[in-house]
């Protein structure tokens, strides 16, 4: 995995002009030097600066704490949950409540229905947001502001405005209570984001090498496949990780569309066991524990990506 | 929900980063021609055939055909049949679409405005004074704490939250009666006095990450050396921050601040997994209320109606928010 994180890591330089990625050392030096001569620095703490300190620690551990409770809580017994209530450590492992609700809704199914939805719509999102971004960026066909407005659109929708004609539609097309319905519907809604992204990443890639690589008779789809391709992977791997965490978090349309247990996600799958009788206080922390798992698990991956993503392009 | 603030909010960004783009151009050519020489560009619509067509099937078609069902009654089995502005004169009139909507306001005050606020106050904190003073790492390892609700599925967080409000045996009751407030004990979610405001909270939690980031990643454009000036010609931290911190990052409190609204109007997965709108109508959501008028009540007509006047709201929104910063972005290159 550490080669994945790697592989993201010369950022998005490779699409950026030369000249932008030239650091300037001169105007870097003199204001490091300042900077440790600052008046406040490290070895100037002041009472004031500990207590700011103390109250960031203290909100953190209280935005924290439903996750260590999550934690803890599902290794205990309802009874010992009874007895010694929440806040303490469990007296004794106590697997049944994770194996009762893992066993109830089959997750391993669910994890690998999350994966199948959410790889798949990755992977063509990205694919068609490349096609799209190649004739809007690089080939900039006619009216191609009109078409990103469209697109932008589509991205700003609330999916209830959607929702209706197309649960009538997919069941019409037999595909109702399908996974492929929802790989269809969110690899739409993804690539109208990566297009737009996509599509100004690459109104600035590089000139000289398309038109070296014209030279050498290239026709387009080679130039798309040998030289786009290759040089823009750094982002394109970006926006497959954020489309397959969206699509992974989605609700409302996997909610609609995938109405029996077996084709259900993960999210889907736990929402709608919330309140069955069958749901004990710690079997309901144990489902909230398996569903924040797989998502924290992205996140420990993929976390400088993330950040970087959430940042991407920041407001110059 | 997270996902789709984050979304958002790169949406914007890109928009600025593509204005930026089309303003360096240094090609030679034309903004008429493609980038490769030579080959005809209108042979490039081969590329958008899938993407257009695809977009046309599952976002334009539905749009149009929902915009239709407004007008008319259907219950999902007979053909829709055609009544007019029936619905949207109900709509009007409609005691719990006013009530849905007056909860977006209060969605708005838990995940833009409080986070916003306090997201800028914490960001300027951690960069500022900690991260300055006790070193990047710390700040950073706090920074990556006050995100972690923003990474789990929103239903997820919603359920992590709730199983903490439990009526019964739940952590919060346990512990108020333990500290000896058990009189405050309540059943949160389930009460119409608290559970607005118990989701607010929650939504609180769940938001608050995304400014911070966002904002703490805006300061490391801010020189250093002003804040060294202003603080050897006396300003304090508040002065500082004021003048300096949100002068800069002006641009990214507008950019949070749609983005936030936008999801704030649309949220749906923590309504649907803690209350179901109740009690009552005492929580329920724009997007809620469309949902089960689609599927718990078969009024697709109305439940279009319903989630078309929530696309225009949002359209509105969008549209206000980037003329504002367009025109304060026009008076600052005046000044």
């Amino acid at each position: 995995m550490s080669a994945i994180i790697e592989e993201l890591d010369p950022e998005r330089r490779d699409v950026e002009l030369p000249t932008d990625a030239a650091p300037e050392p001169d105007a870097e030096r003199p204001r490091r030097a300042i900077r440790s001569r600052r008046p406040g620095g490290p070895n100037k703490r002041k009472p004031g600066d500990w207590l700011v300190l103390a109250v960031a620690v203290v909100l953190g551990f209280f935005i924290a704490v439903p996750f260590l409770l999550i934690l803890v809580n599902s290794f205990k017994s309802p009874a010992d949950y009874n007895t010694s209530g929440p806040l303490t450590l469990p007296t004794e492992f106590y697997f049944d409540g994770i194996v009762a609700f893992w066993e109830r809704v089959n997750f391993p199914e669910k994890l690998w229905n999350s994966v199948f939805i959410s790889g798949l719509v990755a992977v063509f999102a990205v694919l068609i947001s490349m096609f799209n971004a190649f004739a809007l960026g690089i080939g900039r066909v006619k009216g191609r502001l009109w078409i990103v407005v469209l697109i932008l659109l589509a991205n700003m929708l609330p999916q209830e405005v959607l929702l209706y004609p197309l649960y009538f539609m997919f069941k019409e097309a037999g595909l109702y209570d399908s996974q492929w319905a929802v790989i269809i519907i969110f690899t739409v809604i993804q690539s109208a984001f990566g297009t737009y992204l996509l599509a100004s990443v690459y109104s600035t890639f590089p000139r000289e090498l398309l038109e070296a690589a014209s030279l050498d008779g290239a026709s387009r789809w080679q130039i798309l496949w040998r030289v786009v391709y290759p040089i823009s992977r750094p982002t394109l791997s970006v926006l497959l990780i954020f489309f397959f965490i969206w699509t992974w978090n989605e609700f409302l349309i996997p909610l609609t569309f995938l109405v029996s247990n077996a084709t259900q996600t993960v999210p889907v799958a736990i929402t709608v066991l919330q309140g069955d009788r069958l749901m004990d206080v710690t079997t309901t922390s144990a489902s909230a524990l398996l569903g924040l798992i797989p998502t924290l698990v992205f996140f420990l991956i993929f976390q400088r990506t993330l950040t970087r993503g959430i940042t991407a392009g920041a407001v110059k | 929900m997270s996902a789709l603030d984050t979304r958002a909010a790169t949406t914007i960004e890109a928009t600025d980063a593509a204005g930026g783009g089309r303003r360096s151009r240094r090609s030679p050519a034309g903004p008429e021609d493609g980038l490769i020489p030579g080959a005809r560009r209108s042979t490039y619509w081969l590329y958008l055939v899938p993407g257009l067509a695809l977009l046309a099937v599952i976002v334009v078609v539905p749009l149009v055909w929902n915009v239709y069902l407004t007008f008319t009654e259907y219950r999902g089995i007979r053909p829709p049949e055609w009544i007019g502005l029936e619905n949207w004169v109900e709509l009007m009139g409609d005691r719990v679409f006013w009530t849905s909507f007056g909860n977006s306001i209060a969605m708005i005050l838990a995940m833009v405005i409080v986070p916003t606020l306090l997201g800028l106050l914490l960001a300027a904190m951690l960069f500022d004074l900690i991260g300055r003073k006790f070193g990047g790492k710390l700040a950073s390892f706090l920074r990556a704490t006050y995100y972690l609700p923003q990474i789990l599925p929103a239903v997820i967080a919603a359920i992590v939250i709730g199983w903490i409000l439990r009526p019964q045996n739940g952590a919060l009751n346990q512990v108020l009666e333990a500290i000896g407030l058990g009189d405050l004990a309540h059943n949160w979610l389930g009460s119409p006095d608290t559970a607005l405001p118990s989701l607010m909270v929650i939504m609180v939690w769940v938001q608050l990450g995304y400014p911070i980031v966002i904002f703490m990643a805006a300061l490391q454009r801010v020189d250093p050396e002003l804040y060294e000036a202003a603080e050897l010609d006396g300003a304090n931290w508040f002065q500082r921050f004021r003048a300096i911190t949100l002068g800069m990052i002006r641009p990214e409190i507008f950019v949070v601040t749609l983005t936030c609204t936008i999801a704030a109007l649309k949220v749906f997965g923590p309504v649907y997994a803690l209350t179901g709108g109740g009690p009552g109508t005492s929580t329920i959501v724009p997007a809620y209320y469309a949902y089960s008028e689609f599927f718990q009540s078969q009024q697709v007509g109305y439940g279009a109606t319903i989630a078309t006047a929530l696309t225009v709201v949002i359209a509105a929104v969008s549209v206000l928010f980037i003329l504002a910063q367009h025109r304060m972005e026009k008076k600052e290159a005046e000044r």
